[in-house]
């Protein structure tokens, strides 16, 4: 089914080095239109590095990410900044929670408007009709995505008056307001009790189809992974070992070996 | 009552460690010994009284974070004056309109035409509201920290100081011409430093503060030295040159013109797509790049920004003392610009135009006290730092509202 469909991220050979360290090594990657991939592996196996990479936070130090925007062009983004490659399309959240805490919740979102706003610090300060309407629309598009996850309710509130779950979902909302044609989740469950976490799923099914975007996930919830992915790329010491849907890797003996073991039994 | 029970104690305490220096005295003429023991019950009496106040002060403010963790919404609750100001646009006008006609009087109540000391005295208070203001953009609402933002304010007083000596431009040619050199220069100090944070972004920008003066005080042939530049134009009215209290009043309406444009200025950037910007860059860099903001770009305009301010205002500086040397470009006084945004809040605008008043005003009317100035100055810092570590006034966040219904209702429509 998969093949089917464009790709939207092409990542072959990725590799990353620190100093002597090699945190990822030749690592590839495929994501299709309306997919969700997830990332699993133990900790330290390098996920969030791959992430840091394709999201132009690291510069790798070999391969190639090449992404092809639904508009049909198509781009090597290596070394990239982060910036450029958010406007490109590609929105990400953080696994340990990076909003903006003296904000509110509506500025949060508001603040995933800006790569897709052009006012200028002249338009601003002279206020124009245009440079009027552009902000009522960002308040409009940031407040619907703020209904879409649930905190509309909180809008007025400063972001670190919020749960824990609730930040986890203001930060998807806030990659959502970039309008990305693919989301990328570091862990968005950690931390969440199971009740958040179903809800979470709910959540994320939902942006897939409404949004229509494909979305990779990083994530240690095994339930959640298992229930939602299309397919699953396993990471160990900074190689991939395993690729496949989730029954393929419920099955695939080095992933039981490596990490899944008991999961995979019970 | 254990709080009265440790006030005597630090009282008792306190008369014991002060004795020597209160009670004794050796009348050296005399050859005696005087025992001046009524100093010890004043020591005594008075140090149980502030130490009372001060643990009274200390619950108080437990009891209030306390009672503020308890309630779910404390936005919601605690209405301050500034709140309720921001929050409701008409209250807001009022006392725009009440602030904005005390200040265009002031000068006609307070001055006759020998003595118009208070005028003089306003403006270089109002020159400090806007640099204040200039650099809440840089420090309060985009997070860079800048301990040299006084070499800016030097670069656009020498500006106007050397285009008026050499080639007789006037005031108003030089104001936006003192702005834009500034900006120059802010750009350039902008560019090397756009990698560095915190202690290391505060270090650098001592360095060009101290380094601005020093080559203004060394290069004596282009700026004149220690000396500085003396003889420096008024501001011309239509091509006049005015004479004595009109000159100040004048002087003082630029100002407060200044200060209005800067104002009106800031609040628009602050609500906009810029300002938000600038806010996200101070809270967290890597998620505010992460979402799409150039840090480049934005961190270039507030700096920028910041310095273009205080190059205008350096200019009106130039201008209105006719005289300027590098003494009046100290760190000091860029500390004293940094107190102003820290004191009245970070990013909160009011509260930065209320700290620069109150500290440029203060020392100035109570001069009797100026020994004890850096004292008092030392102490309410300490107790800012305490009891109120956000400052005077909090930055009110704005509201936004889902305004004018068929916008709204077209948003909608399009998201179903």
């Amino acid at each position: 089914m998969a093949n089917e469909r464009r790709k939207l991220l092409e990542v072959s050979g990725l590799t990353m080095d620190f100093g002597g360290l090699r945190a990822i090594d030749s690592v590839g990657l495929d994501i299709h239109a309306g997919e969700i991939v997830a990332l699993i592996g133990p900790n330290g196996a390098g996920k969030t590095t791959f992430f840091n990479c394709v999201t132009g936070i690291y510069t790798p130090t070999a391969g190639d990410i090449v992404i092809a925007p639904p508009d049909g062009s198509s781009r090597r983004i290596n070394g990239l900044k982060p910036n450029a490659i958010t406007s490109l399309g590609m929105a990400r959240t953080f696994q340990n929670i990076r909003l903006f805490p003296a904000m509110t919740v509506l500025e949060n979102v508001m603040i995933g408007r800006h790569c897709r706003t052009r006012s200028s610090i002249l338009d601003v300060i002279v206020g124009g009709a245009r440079t009027r309407r552009e902000e009522r629309e960002t308040v409009a598009t940031s407040y619907r995505l703020l209904e879409k996850v649930g905190l509309a309710d909180l809008a007025g509130e400063y972001a670190r008056n919020l749960s824990y779950g609730a930040q986890r979902r203001l930060e998807i909302a806030r990659a959502l307001a970039t309008e990305p044609f693919l989301l990328l989740l570091d862990e968005p469950a950690a931390g969440m009790n199971p009740q958040e976490t179903l809800e979470l799923e709910a959540l994320i099914a939902r942006i897939r189809t409404d949004n229509e975007l494909a979305i990779l996930l990083i994530e240690h919830d095994m339930k959640l992974v298992m229930n939602i992915s299309d397919r699953i790329t396993v990471m160990e010491y900074g190689k991939k070992i395993a690729e496949g849907t989730p029954r393929e890797i419920k099955e695939n003996p080095k992933v039981i070996e490596a990490y899944l073991g008991e999961e995979a039994h019970a | 009552m254990t709080h009265f029970k440790k006030s005597l104690g630090i009282g008792l305490w306190f008369m014991f460690l002060t004795f020597p220096l209160m009670v004794v005295r050796v009348n050296t003429i005399d050859n005696v010994i005087e025992w001046r023991w009524s100093n010890v019950v004043w020591v005594g009496a008075c140090a149980a009284a502030i130490a009372w106040l001060w643990q009274f002060s200390i619950e108080r403010r437990a009891a209030r974070h306390a009672a503020a963790l308890a309630d779910p919404h404390p936005q919601a609750k605690r209405h301050t004056l500034a709140q309720r100001l921001s929050d409701d646009p008409a209250l807001t006008r009022r006392a725009l309109i009440v602030a904005g006609l005390l200040a265009v009087v002031f000068p006609w109540v307070t001055s006759t035409t020998q003595n118009f000391y208070h005028i003089n005295v306003m403006v270089s208070a109002l020159i400090f509201v806007v640099l204040g203001l200039g650099l809440n953009i840089t420090v309060g609402l985009a997070g860079l920290l800048d301990l040299g933002y006084i070499a800016f304010f030097a670069v656009g007083a020498y500006t106007y100081a050397l285009l008026g000596q050499h080639l007789a431009l006037g005031f108003w040619i030089c104001l936006p011409l003192g702005g834009l050199v500034s900006m120059l220069f802010g750009l350039v100090l902008g560019f090397p430093i756009l990698r560095l944070r915190g202690d290391y972004l505060a270090i650098v920008t001592l360095g060009f503060g101290s380094i601005t003066k020093i080559i203004l005080e060394n290069w004596d042939t282009a700026f004149g030295g220690a000396a500085g530049i003396a003889g420096i134009a008024r501001p011309e009215f239509f091509g006049m040159t005015l004479e004595g209290r009109m000159q100040s009043v004048y002087t003082y309406y630029i100002v407060l013109a200044l200060v209005a444009a800067t104002i009106f200025i800031v609040t628009r950037l602050k609500n906009s797509r810029i300002g938000r910007a600038w806010m996200a860059l101070r809270e967290d860099e890597i998620a505010c790049e992460a979402m799409g903001v150039d840090m480049a770009r934005t961190k270039l305009s507030a700096y920028a920004l910041g310095a273009f301010w205080a190059g205008l205002v350096g200019v009106v500086f130039a201008a209105h003392n006719t005289f300027i040397n590098p003494d009046s470009f100290t760190f000091m006084d860029s500390a004293m610009v940094l107190a102003m945004v820290v004191l009245g809040g970070m990013g909160s605008i009011l509260g930065v135009i209320i700290a620069a008043l109150t500290l440029k005003l203060l020392p100035e009317y109570l001069r009797a006290f100026a020994e004890y100035r850096m004292l008092v100055f030392g102490a309410v810092m300490v107790l800012m730092m305490i009891f109120r570590p956000q400052g005077l006034i909090n930055d009110m966040r704005r509201k936004y509202e889902l305004d004018t219904a068929d916008d709204a209702d077209g948003g909608d429509d399009n998201g179903k």
